[in-house]
């Protein structure tokens, strides 16, 4: 029974480690934090690797080695009630491992968190609701238009653009969110219903979207191509299919987008999205296909 | 064998105990080992303390319920621009006065019983009861007159704490006044249990403990409701 | 009257406690806390077996969306939202909190300490019957207009606090709330008399550091329920005016739901996240704590060795207990809270971490030199470890930061927290079952079963758990219906998961089906077991110094005394390689043989 039980412990650890090692993988990152998420994640996972072997096969090994059977049925266990500099090791070297864990990964968060968005980088306010994502672009004069709820149109008016307010004459209610490639993009996330989240895996970014909060938020794409964006907070019936597609573009094609009237707005939005395959990266300009980011 | 136990012979005894070489300690004294003696059951079941230590953990759980709501309190009070206090109604003065004065008629109640006063102690614990009432329809009068000028639990933020933090003491203090009635009915039966006596002032001081602390968490409510800021 | 001191007349005085006499008084209303806690027990069962059997019927849905099934018609995105809102609900409550506390708790911590009963009977026949409320009103939200809630067991506002917001959230959520505040005050009047009990009534020479880790284990949880429930109960409270009364508590100005503002104004839907998760992540303790007892106290005494550092061990349960009221924020690392508080959370949850470690450390201490012997509860106390240390481990990711960007609300937290404390805590249940069920009913249980029991659970929630974590390094979002629907796959990026996603619901299958034979193996066992021994696993503690099932009062009128530390196994030099609680030591005995002629008989204990 010991051997067994040993065995299957050893068993197990290997199918887990091998699920890990099997390929499927976070899709490849966009962003300029990314890789420093990952990377961040890899010593983790390799930490917690380590500790979780090492733990299952000492366990494993206990089970085998100290199995009672007939040869030993007349011998007695150790007698010892633990040892207190073990004690005091373990503790300390776990400590000092966790807790400098925990430090390491405050340097990207501190990054992306601690500081406002760099000046000159592209706004977009993104408005979530039961079940899409509109996204609102302050247009030319680079000013997000006043919005009131009581003026929400479901059909017209989405998140209640105040039309008489200068500053929204120009602005443009979309629900494709396009950002350009290589400048640092400010994202002010609201909800007009309930609580949402901001979710592009190929980002390594997720942001909840609540309810009364203005949320200002800020990283960096480097790749061009579509992607998909999906809600990671439960927020009712359909929460499942609230999808919606960020755009990366390349620098010329964003100026010559945002330049364009805003009837033409959607339209030329579509044409981009077919120029680009869902899930694929492409380089700086748009051209070439670097590969799927899974 | 002994069948009869006196108080006088399980001190002894105690004492016998702890005076015994290399004994473990002794972790809650009234105990003894279980020897075959008569009358080591009886205390073994009984302990006066436990009604003490019980309400105790139970008023942490009161108090923590209250630091939650008083955390949101604060929280929502910082939260917005639409927090407007109430004007205090003039009755909480004397609401406060009742139970202030409740607390102290509990206690002369409870020494009474102390010295052994049975009737000293129902006389001035029916004057408590009176007093919680009297309370209870104080806070009820002060919420009638707040509904009156229009101030109900919607109405803005501060005037829906007011009524959950009101509201979640009158029900605490209500269960307060079932401990009483309970302590009144206790006294007219007559028990011929051991340690009859002695429990029932463990669970007097027991009720007594969560009156006091329903004392003073009113006026720690009314200090948050109305002098905080 | 449980307290009712019966004389016995002739040479023997003792004080016993008869049991009464009436079947509604010993088994229904009864105040014995063996009783309660075989009532507790059961609920959980009966619970257990409930949200299991949801939580196949999500993994069905997962799988094969969009299909007609027999019985069950097609499983729409809201019933399958509210398969997971009553699923969490049921298995974190009355289920984890139920039986690993009320249940076990209840029925062995008064033995283990040597008292006669809890100490407020009453209070404790009551904690079960208002438990036993919430359960029924709980399911009851199944069956009314719009179906239960859809909100998850977490109820963020404003969807839990809108009854537009979705179907469900109308009188099934007013129900939710009713439920959960109904528990609360269960659990609390539990909690007042686990503390007092542990206090209060100790046997004779059972010092705290004497304590079985089991007792331990349940008191630092009592202790947890007691200050962690309050907050859940004033969070309801708060949460049923917003819903009921107009107040606004939990929702801003500006809400747009269906064509209309709502009235509400100023309130925060963050407020609601910090109260439950102030009370959330205590409660994850409160489940996993007394399975760690178990776990410590099955190991030991099937490794025959004394707990590796003990006193590690109680200050290792400690540190969690204080540390788990401090980390409530990791819940909340992209909830819009602020990223300063954000990183103190991330550091105090990395902390918590290392008395989590020193535990394993001192599990894997308690085996190293042992003499193993694989009973089935041992089997169980086993794979907890292995489970605990798979589950928790993972916690390293998810308590950073940074980590929790691409890591937050996928199948990575969900494998996380069901290891953990889901099936980790449930394995300590189950070792717990099967250890005390000789003591319960006076009948052992089929070891063949349980060993069956135990290998195909074993390796089926490996499989189940194990790869959700890579469904979520994949980005795969938790709380979604469905992955596809008649258009195909909804997200491209987890097309690829499809296999993995097969591959979990077949073993949640067989799990769940293997589970029948445990069902089977206790039924079976109740009536056909092998008669046990007052002490079939040469154990130490105090509930094996009397018969089995113990009598009305434990101890027969005959209080225990305690000599020694809990787990005193191959003492060199001993008759047998285990030496109880109960046992004098020789010297010990010399001088209580002078006591005697003073006129004290010897103490009554028996073996």
């Amino acid at each position: 029974m010991g051997r067994a039980l040993g065995i299957l412990i050893w068993l197990l650890t290997l199918g887990t480690v091998v699920l890990f090692f099997s390929g499927w993988w976070f899709p490849t990152t966009i962003t300029e934090h990314g890789p420093q998420v990952d990377q961040q994640f890899m010593i983790t996972i390799i930490v917690v690797a380590i500790a979780f072997v090492a733990a299952q096969i000492g366990l494993g090994y206990m089970v085998w080695r100290y199995r009672a059977n007939a040869q030993n049925k007349d011998e007695r266990a150790l007698y010892t009630h633990g040892n207190n500099r073990l004690e005091v090791i373990w503790t300390v070297v776990t400590a000092v491992v966790f807790i400098g864990l925990a430090v390491m990964g405050q340097r990207v968060w501190a990054n992306l968190r601690f500081s406002e968005a760099p000046a000159g980088s592209f706004q977009v306010e993104v408005v979530a609701q039961q079940f899409a994502w509109n996204l609102h672009y302050p247009g030319p004069d680079g000013k997000l238009g006043h919005t009131d709820p009581t003026l929400i149109d479901d059909q017209d008016n989405p998140i209640g653009l105040d039309r008489k307010d200068l500053g929204a004459r120009d602005d443009i209610v979309g629900s494709t969110l396009v950002l350009p490639v290589n400048r640092p993009a400010e994202l002010i996330l609201r909800s007009k219903d309930v609580t949402h989240s901001f979710w592009v895996p190929q980002l390594r970014f997720k942001q909840d979207l609540v309810p009364g909060m203005q949320i200002h938020v800020h990283f960096t794409p480097t790749k061009v191509g579509q992607f998909q964006l999906a809600c990671a907070e439960l927020c009712g019936m359909t929460h499942y299919k609230m999808q919606g597609t960020l755009l990366v573009l390349p620098q010329d094609q964003l100026n010559d987008l945002m330049a364009r009237p805003k009837d033409e707005f959607q339209s030329r939005v579509e044409e981009l999205k077919k120029m680009y395959e869902v899930g694929a990266i492409y380089d700086e300009q748009g051209k070439t296909k670097l590969g799927m980011s899974y | 064998m002994d069948t009869m136990v006196t108080s006088t012979e399980k001190v002894a005894q105690k004492k016998i105990g702890l005076g015994v070489g290399p004994q473990p300690p002794a972790p809650n004294d009234g105990r003894s080992r279980g020897n075959g003696r008569g009358g080591d059951g009886s205390s073994a079941r009984f302990s006066p303390s436990k009604y003490r230590i019980g309400m105790w953990v139970a008023l942490a759980g009161v108090a923590m319920m209250f630091t939650a709501l008083t955390s949101a309190y604060i929280v929502r009070a910082n939260l917005a621009n639409d927090w407007r206090p109430i004007a205090m109604p003039r009755l909480l003065w004397l609401s406060t006065a009742l139970i202030v004065v409740s607390s102290i008629t509990f206690e002369i109640a409870r020494r009474a019983l102390k010295s052994g006063k049975s009737v000293v102690y129902n006389r001035w614990l029916l004057v408590t009861v009176t007093l919680g009432l009297a309370f209870l329809a104080s806070q009820l009068l002060a919420w009638r007159q707040l509904v009156a000028q229009g101030i109900y639990i919607s109405s803005n933020p501060h005037s829906s704490f007011f009524y959950v933090l009101t509201g979640a003491h009158g029900l605490h203090l209500l269960g307060g006044i079932l401990g009483l009635d309970f302590l009144l009915l206790r006294s007219r039966r007559r028990r011929d249990e051991d340690n009859a006596g002695a429990r029932r002032l463990a669970i007097t001081d027991a009720v007594a403990l969560y009156w006091h602390f329903m004392d003073g968490l009113w006026i720690y409510l009314f200090l948050l409701l109305f002098l905080w800021r | 009257m449980a307290d009712a001191n019966v004389l016995h007349e002739g040479q023997e005085t003792v004080h016993r406690h008869e049991p009464p006499k009436s079947f509604i008084r010993k088994y229904i209303f009864s105040l014995d806390h063996k009783v309660i806690g075989i009532q507790y027990l059961t609920l959980a069962l009966v619970a257990v077996f409930v949200g299991m059997t949801l939580s196949v019927l999500m993994r069905m849905n997962l799988t094969w969306p969009d299909v007609n099934w027999p019985l069950l018609g097609t499983i729409k995105p809201e019933v399958y939202l509210s398969l997971l809102t009553i699923h969490g609900t049921i298995m974190v409550f009355f289920v984890l909190t139920t039986a690993p506390q009320g249940g076990f708790g209840n029925y062995i911590l008064p033995i283990q300490i040597g008292a006669d009963d809890m100490a407020f009977p009453v209070l404790n026949m009551l904690s079960f019957w208002v438990t036993l409320v919430g359960f029924i009103v709980l399911i009851a939200a199944f069956f009314v207009q719009g179906g239960a809630p859809i909100g998850g067991w977490t109820a963020y506002p404003p969807l839990s606090a809108v009854p537009s917001a979705g179907p469900g959230q109308g009188t099934g959520m007013n129900l939710w709330i009713i439920s959960i505040a109904i528990f609360c005050v269960g659990s609390l009047l539990g909690a007042l008399n686990f503390i007092t009990t542990l206090l209060n009534l100790r046997a004779k020479g059972m010092s705290l550091m004497r304590m079985p880790l089991t007792c331990w284990a349940w008191f630092t949880t009592a202790v947890l329920a007691l200050l962690a429930f309050p907050v859940l109960l004033a969070a309801g409270v708060l949460l049923f005016l917003d819903r009921n009364a107009g107040t606004s508590f939990f929702l801003p100005a500006g809400l747009y739901f269906g064509r209309d503002v709502l009235k509400n104004a100023g309130g925060s839907p963050i407020l609601w996240q910090h109260l439950f998760w102030f009370f959330g992540h205590p409660e994850v303790y409160i489940a996993i704590l007394p399975g760690m007892g178990a776990t410590s106290h099955i190991l030991s005494t099937f490794a025959r060795k004394p707990v590796f550092g003990y006193r590690a061990m109680v200050f290792a349960i400690f540190a969690i207990g204080l540390l788990g009221f401090f980390v409530w924020g990791h819940h909340m690392f992209i909830s819009g809270m602020s990223p300063y508080s954000a990183m103190a959370f991330s550091i105090l949850t990395l902390a918590i971490g290392v008395p989590s470690a020193v535990k394993t450390f001192n599990w894997l201490g308690t085996l190293w030199g042992a003499k193993i012997r694989f009973t089935t509860p041992m089997l169980f106390a086993i794979g907890f470890v292995s489970l605990f240390v798979a589950g928790g481990i993972t916690g390293l990711v998810l308590g950073q930061t940074s980590l929790d960007l691409p890591m937050h609300d996928t199948y990575f937290v969900l494998g996380h927290f069901h290891l953990v404390m889901g099936v980790a805590a449930i394995f300590g249940m189950f070792a717990g079952i099967y250890f005390w069920f000789p003591k319960m009913f006076g009948k052992m249980m089929s070891e063949k079963l349980g060993r069956i029991h135990f290998w195909i659970t074993f390796i089926g929630v490996y499989s189940i758990f194990i790869p959700m974590h890579i469904m979520g390094i994949v980005g795969m979002p938790r709380r979604y219906a469905q992955f596809s629907d008649k258009n195909g796959q909804i997200y491209g990026f987890l097309a690829s998961l499809h296999p993995l996603v097969l591959f979990v619901t077949v073993a949640a299958i067989i799990t769940f089906f293997t589970q029948f034979i445990f069902l089977f193996n206790l039924v079976w066992s109740l009536f056909k077991g092998k008669k046990a021994g007052d002490n079939p696993w040469e154990a130490t503690t105090l509930e094996w110094a009397t018969s089995s099932p113990p009598p009305h009062d434990n101890f027969a009128g005959h209080p225990p005394v305690v000599y020694r530390g809990a787990y005193e196994f191959s003492v060199p030099g001993a008759p047998n390689d285990f030496v109880m609680q109960t046992e004098p030591d020789a010297e010990e005995s010399g001088s209580r043989a002078q006591q005697d002629s003073s006129g004290n008989g010897h103490d009554g204990h028996k073996h």
